[in-house]
C-alpha cells in the first residue's frame, strides 16, 4: 500500500470508491452522444471529407496544385508535418516519461494523450505521403528487395532515418496504448450486459484479448509497461531530433545548426502540452471528468509549458546569438530577414504566441484557471504552427541567386488538406472519446487511497 | 474424491493482501487469485516468481540491433556483388565504421522496434491473451471492485471457508 504526503493536494477529488471509477469511466461508453458531440462530430467529419477531396484533387492533378514553387519547395506540407508530430510527443512524455519518474497525476491523462500522439502522427504521416505525388508507391521508402538490381534506400539520409523513426514511433506508441487498455476493455465487457446490449458486448470481449485479472497477468503487465516506458523514452527524444535533422543537416543558412535537435523536442513538447490541455479541458466537462482533471492536473501541465516554452525562447535567442557569433553573413542576413523581412509577421506571431504569452503563468491565478489556460494553449498551438513556418518558409524564399528570391502563398487546396488533417484528427479523437475508457481506470484506482481526496483528510 | 472450488470474494486489497499471507501459512494452497488492478506485493505473497520479460526485451533488442546492422552492411556496404556502389555526398562507404555514424539512428530505432513489438508478443502469448479469446474470471466484478481469491479443496471445505471467514473474505462462493 503506498503513502502519500499529506500536504500533497488530492488528486482524486470528492468520495470515490473503486465501483464510483468503473462507473463514471464507463458513462460515456454506455450513454448517448450529446447534441454538442454530434454537432463537433458533424462539423469534423465536414472538414475530414473536404480534406480528402483536397488530397485526391493533388494526387489527381500533381503537387503543382500547391502553392509551392521551385525555390520555396517546402512549406505547408512541411510545416503541417512537423507540426503534428510534435502535437504528439506530449502523449508519450506523459505516458512514459512520468511513468519512468513516479508521477501519479499521468494516471488520469495519460490514456487521451496517448490517444492525441497515435492520432496525431497519423496526420503528421499523411503530408509525406501525399508529397510523394504518387502514393501508391509509398513502399518504396521501405528496404524491400526489388527487381532494380541493387537500388536499394539510403541509410545516410535523415528522410530514411525519418522512416524508420515515424513507423518505430508509431506503432511502439499503438502497442503500449494497447497493452494498457486491455484490462479496462476487460472491464467494459464484464459490465456490459449481453442481453441489453449483445454487439457491444461481443466487441468488447474481441478487444479485451481474454484478460482476466491474474496475479501473475498483472505482474507481468507491470513489467512490460515499465519496460515499454523505458523504451519509449528515448524514442520520443529522437524521433523529433531525427525530424530536426531533415533541416540540419543540410547546408541552408538557417537551418544548418547544431541546437535543432534539443530545440525541436523541446518545441514538440511545448506544443503537445497544449493541446493536450486544448482537448481535455473540454473533455472534462462533456464527458463529466471533473473529479479525475482537476486543477491540480491543468497547473502541472501549465509548470510543463512555462518551462519548455521559456526553453524555447532561450533556443530562439541562442539562434540569433550564433547567427552574429558566427560572423557568416549569410547566416547573420538569414536571421535578420527572419525578424525583419517581408516574413515578419510570422515571426512576431511565433516570438508573442511561444515566448511572451506562457509568461503569463508565472501569475498563480491565471495559471489555476481552466478558461485562462484554454485560451493560452490555443495561443501556444497557433505559436508552434508559425515557429514551423518561419523555419521553413523564411529559410527558403531568400534563395543563393537572388534572381529566384520570391514569396509563398498557399493555394486553397493547401488549406484544404491542412483543414481536413485537423477534421480527421477530431473525426478519430471524438470518436474514441465515445467508444474507449478514456482514463486508465485500472491503473487510476491504486492511487485512489494514497490520493484521493476522501481518504487524505 | 470430487474437487470443490471456493471462491472467496474481498472488497479491500489490504484485507486481500492479509488474508493471502495467513492463508499460505496455514499451508493451504491459493489456485488463483483475481484483481481490477495491480496489487502490490501480492506477487510475493502468492510466492509467484519475478517475471522474466525485461530480459526478453533486452534479448529482442540486441537481435534489432543485429538485423540493423547486417541490413545495412549488406545494403550500404557489401551491395548484390558491389555492383552499384553510392557515393552520397562524399561519405565513406567501404567499411562500416567509416560511415557508423549516420547509421546510428536507423540501428537505434530498429532496436526499439525490435524490443517494443517482440516483448509485447511474448506477453500476449505467455499470458494466452489474443483478440477474441473467450476468457473471463470467475466472477465479472474482479474487473470492478471485487478481489477474488480461488482454492481447490479435496474433500473437507469447511476449514478454508473458516480461514477466509475469519481473514476478511465478505462472500464465498462454491463450484463443484
Amino acid at each position: 500500500m503506498q503513502r502519500e504526503s499529506e500536504i500533497r493536494d488530492p488528486l482524486i477529488l470528492g468520495k470515490k470508491s473503486y465501483h464510483d471509477i468503473t462507473r463514471d469511466v464507463s458513462r460515456p461508453v454506455e450513454g448517448k452522444a450529446n447534441k454538442y458531440w454530434w454537432a463537433l462530430f458533424s462539423l469534423s467529419l465536414v472538414l475530414f471529407g473536404w480534406g480528402v477531396l483536397c488530397i485526391l484533387y493533388t494526387v489527381g492533378t500533381g503537387i503543382g496544385s500547391w502553392g509551392l514553387n521551385k525555390t520555396i519547395n517546402w512549406a505547408w506540407d512541411i510545416t503541417n508535418f512537423v507540426w503534428w508530430i510534435g502535437i504528439g510527443h506530449a502523449g508519450t512524455l506523459i505516458s512514459a516519461v512520468l511513468l519512468l519518474f513516479r508521477q501519479k497525476w499521468r494516471m488520469a491523462i495519460n490514456r487521451s494523450a496517448e490517444a492525441m500522439t497515435i492520432f496525431g502522427v497519423v496526420q503528421a504521416g499523411l503530408f509525406p505521403v501525399i508529397h510523394m505525388g504518387r502514393p501508391w508507391l509509398a513502399y518504396w521508402v521501405f528496404p524491400i528487395p526489388n527487381q532494380f538490381g541493387s537500388l536499394w534506400v539510403n541509410f545516410n539520409s535523415p528522410l530514411l532515418w525519418d522512416v524508420f523513426a515515424i513507423s518505430t514511433y508509431l506503432t511502439v506508441s499503438t502497442v503500449f496504448w494497447y497493452i494498457g487498455l486491455i484490462p479496462d476493455f476487460a472491464m467494459l465487457r464484464d459490465r456490459m450486459s449481453a442481453k441489453i446490449a449483445p454487439m457491444k458486448k461481443k466487441l468488447y470481449s474481441f478487444l479485451a484479448f481474454g484478460w482476466t485479472g491474474k496475479a501473475k497477468h498483472w505482474q507481468r503487465f507491470e513489467e512490460v509497461s515499465l519496460v515499454l516506458a523505458g523504451l519509449a523514452t528515448p524514442l520520443v527524444f529522437s524521433v523529433h531530433s531525427i525530424v530536426s535533422m531533415d533541416f540540419a543537416t543540410s547546408v541552408i543558412p538557417g537551418w544548418h545548426t547544431t541546437i535543432f535537435p534539443p530545440y525541436f523536442v523541446l518545441g514538440a513538447l511545448f506544443s503537445g502540452f497544449a493541446m493536450v490541455e486544448t482537448l481535455l479541458i473540454i473533455m472534462r466537462k462533456v464527458v463529466n471528468l471533473e473529479s479525475y482533471i482537476t486543477i491540480k492536473h491543468v497547473v502541472y501541465m501549465n509548470v510543463i509549458i512555462l518551462l519548455t516554452g521559456s526553453l524555447v525562447g532561450t533556443a530562439y535567442i541562442t539562434e540569433l546569438f550564433m547567427a552574429w557569433y558566427s560572423g557568416v553573413e549569410y547566416e547573420q542576413y538569414a536571421f535578420i530577414n527572419r525578424a525583419t523581412g517581408p516574413y515578419w509577421w510570422s515571426y512576431a506571431l511565433m516570438m508573442g504566441c511561444n515566448v511572451l504569452t506562457p509568461q503569463l503563468y508565472w501569475i498563480k491565478s491565471i495559471r489555476e484557471s481552466f478558461i485562462a489556460t484554454f485560451v493560452l494553449s490555443i495561443f501556444v498551438n497557433i505559436g508552434m504552427w508559425f515557429e514551423r513556418f518561419v523555419i521553413i518558409v523564411t529559410s527558403l524564399h531568400r534563395d543563393f541567386l537572388p534572381s529566384s528570391w520570391t514569396m509563398f502563398s498557399p493555394t486553397f487546396i493547401d488549406i484544404g488538406v491542412y483543414l481536413g488533417t485537423i477534421g480527421f484528427f477530431f473525426v478519430l479523437f471524438l470518436m474514441y472519446a465515445r467508444t474507449f475508457p478514456v482514463i486508465a481506470q485500472a491503473e487510476l484506482k491504486t492511487i485512489v487511497k494514497s490520493s484521493g481526496s476522501e481518504y487524505k483528510k | 474424491m470430487n474437487k470443490t472450488t471456493i471462491y472467496g470474494i474481498f472488497d479491500d486489497e489490504e484485507v486481500l493482501l492479509s488474508s493471502v499471507k495467513e492463508i499460505r501459512s496455514n499451508e493451504i494452497h491459493i489456485k488463483e487469485v483475481y484483481s481490477p488492478f495491480p496489487v502490490h506485493g501480492l506477487d510475493h505473497a502468492l510466492g509467484i516468481k519475478e517475471t522474466r520479460m525485461a530480459i526478453t526485451a533486452f534479448i529482442y533488442g540486441c537481435i534489432g540491433l543485429t538485423f540493423g546492422i547486417a541490413l545495412i552492411y549488406y545494403i550500404m556496404i557489401s551491395g548484390i556483388y558491389k555492383s552499384w556502389p553510392m557515393n552520397i555526398g562524399g561519405k565513406p562507404n567501404w567499411t562500416l565504421y567509416h560511415n557508423l555514424p549516420a547509421f546510428v539512428p536507423v540501428l537505434f530505432e530498429l532496436t526499439v522496434l525490435f524490443a517494443g513489438h517482440l516483448m509485447s508478443i511474448t506477453f500476449f502469448i505467455r499470458c494466452g491473451l489474443f483478440p477474441g479469446n473467450p476468457e473471463v474470471s470467475p466472477d465479472p466484478r474482479t474487473t470492478d471492485d471485487k478481489f477474488l481469491m480461488e482454492i481447490e479443496v479435496d474433500g473437507d471445505i469447511s476449514k478454508v471457508k473458516k480461514m477466509l471467514t475469519k481473514t476478511g473474505a465478505t462472500e464465498i462462493n462454491l463450484k463443484e
